[in-house]
């Protein structure tokens, strides 16, 4: 039986990642889950210079998922090259650095600073909500999106994977869009702008007012999306939104996406990343799959 | 003790006050357990995902339970409060890094508890080595864990609408009595902590505090539950420590609250 998926020549062991943001640089989760088991390890977002982030309350619970405003806070590309680079290189994972800037050089910066290393791609976050400059500026146009996406290709010494915002009108033609300007390959969804009011205090729940809407609650707005783009472009896809289970992957797999990652969930099941894995093997021996590739894309 | 995700068993379960209850959990959590640290539950309607911390009111190793006090709040702990016993709760512990006990031996100490804060102070009043005065705030007279508190120091009790004790907070209580102490240990509601602060800036003394914050994953990795620091700390490089790990307990002059 064949787990293994290729992703602009990059080989993982099966298809099942971790959403940027939601599993730190691995460290926190090694205490629950064999890291070596996971197809890539994609670290919280990394900048060029340490980022506070927003004020607290940073999350929300809402109606089968949460939002989260937590504004990209991360320590910088120095911290993560001395710290947690190192930690991850002990674990024979596919690791996928997510890159975060407020302009164009900003990202470009910290590419170059990984572009020696060991670190199998980058994945470009151009679809944060809840930063006010950069991140989702770049990701909202076509035009925009075209520039940034370029220009960061010109400086990368890994593939780049482009990840996109749901908030947008027309995904098809923002995935058509970096496919142009160069991108390797896309991730899909970043979470969903939304707001919640507590009636009793008048207020926002979020300090920040809006937030990132991600678990169960947005899996089918994704797996649209997903689909949407798969059918638009020829590079790979990498589809996320709400997986919590091996059917929930499975089905994003058969809406075309190469691989899946898995974001909200972890933080209620610490667990979950390696029960996917094994959840996915248990579908392809049920049902007779020798090969994962019959089922990426299956459902057209 | 490594953190795990398990679940246990429900050993009693009873309303102590309005709103407040108390739960018995068979799991060896129990013996590992530090006064101060948390666990977070999980309700089982999946429409109520994210994990509700909640910390060690007393952890009997012996027999291994763990005893949790919490306040109904929202449809997370509306749903624990209907478990019966034998019935299972999902939860994740031992989380935090709790009181530093070194701190208070020999010492004369104020535990300060707050409404909801209260819990922790009992398994920290078992374990402490001091000379120890338990100061209470309650909304009203109707008390909880106070009986439990008086086997292990001087309980003073304060209530915001004069029912019992001194009328106001747990700061009032000690300006009424006269009294004093070597450093504090505090949980409660973010105005008490503040004062708090502030009082044991003016007296020079520590003041160990436990913070509260919404969180999502309770283990460090989602950033959710963070409190700006005085310092930068280790982890973050930006002055913003996270409370599920890095605390729930701070000396209070590392945050800024």
């Amino acid at each position: 039986m064949n787990t293994q998926v290729t992703i602009a020549g990059v080989t993982f062991q099966n298809p099942v990642m971790t959403a940027s943001g939601t599993f730190g640089s691995g460290m926190e989760y090694g205490e629950f889950v064999d890291l070596n088991k996971l197809g890539a390890v994609v670290t919280k977002g990394v900048a060029n210079v340490p980022w506070p982030g927003n004020p607290t309350p940073r999350v929300a619970e809402v109606y089968g998922g949460m939002l989260n405003a937590i504004g990209l806070q991360n320590p910088g590309i120095d911290v993560f090259l001395e710290r947690d680079l190192p930690f991850l290189k002990q674990y024979h994972t596919r690791v996928i650095v997510n890159v975060c800037g407020k302009t164009v050089e900003d990202y470009i910066e910290v590419t170059e600073r990984l572009r020696e290393a060991p670190v199998d791609m980058l994945e470009i976050n151009v679809s944060c909500p809840n930063v006010k400059e950069g991140a989702i500026a770049f990701g909202q146009k076509a035009d925009a999106l075209f520039h940034i996406t370029s220009q960061i290709k010109k400086h990368a010494g890994q593939p780049i994977i482009m990840k996109l915002s749901p908030n947008v009108t027309d995904i098809s033609e923002m995935a058509r869009a970096a496919e142009a300007a160069g991108a390797d390959a896309l991730s899909l969804i970043n979470t969903i702008t939304g707001m919640k009011i507590d009636i009793y205090k008048r207020t926002f729940a979020l300090a920040n007012k809006t937030g990132g809407m991600s678990g169960p609650a947005i899996k089918p707005v994704a797996v649209r999306m997903v689909y949407q783009a798969a059918h638009a472009v020829k590079i790979p896809v990498i589809g996320m939104g709400g997986i919590s289970t091996a059917e929930d992957a499975i089905e994003f797999l058969l809406a075309g996406a190469s691989a899946v990652s898995v974001g909200a969930a972890n933080f209620y099941n610490p667990y979950v990343t390696e029960e996917i894995i094994e959840g996915i093997e248990d579908y392809m021996k049920t049902c007779g799959i020798e090969d994962i590739q019959e089922i990426i894309g299956a459902v057209k | 003790m490594q953190k795990k995700k398990i679940n246990a068993k429900v050993y009693s379960q009873k309303e102590i006050a309005p709103g407040i209850y108390d739960m018995y959990l068979e799991t060896d959590l129990a013996g590992a357990a530090v006064p101060g640290q948390f666990v977070c539950l999980y309700p089982k309607d999946k429409s109520t995902l994210l994990p509700r911390p909640i910390s060690i009111c007393e952890a009997d190793k012996e027999r291994g339970l763990l005893r949790l006090v919490y306040r109904v709040a929202g449809k997370g702990t509306a749903e624990f409060s209907g478990y019966q016993r034998g019935e299972e709760a999902a939860l994740l512990g031992n989380l935090g890094n709790g009181f530093p006990l070194e701190a208070a031996k020999g010492k004369k100490v104020f535990l300060m508890g707050g409404g909801i804060g209260i819990p922790p102070m009992l398994e920290l009043a078992k374990r402490m080595e001091a000379e120890k005065q338990i100061i209470l705030g309650y909304r009203d007279g109707n008390t909880f864990l106070k009986e439990d508190l008086e086997k292990y120091g001087r309980v003073y009790v304060a209530t915001e609408d004069g029912s019992m004790g001194t009328k106001g907070n747990v700061l009032d209580a000690v300006r009424e009595n006269v009294l004093g102490a070597d450093v504090v240990f505090a949980c409660g509601p973010m105005p008490m902590l503040r004062a708090i602060k502030q009082y044991a800036a003016r007296q020079g003394i520590a003041a160990y505090i436990s913070l509260e914050e919404h969180m999502a994953c309770g283990v460090g990795a989602c950033l959710g539950c963070v409190v700006k620091t005085k310092e930068k700390d280790a982890h973050s490089h930006v002055n913003n420590a996270r409370i599920c790990t890095d605390g729930p307990v701070f000396e209070a002059g590392e945050v800024e609250i």
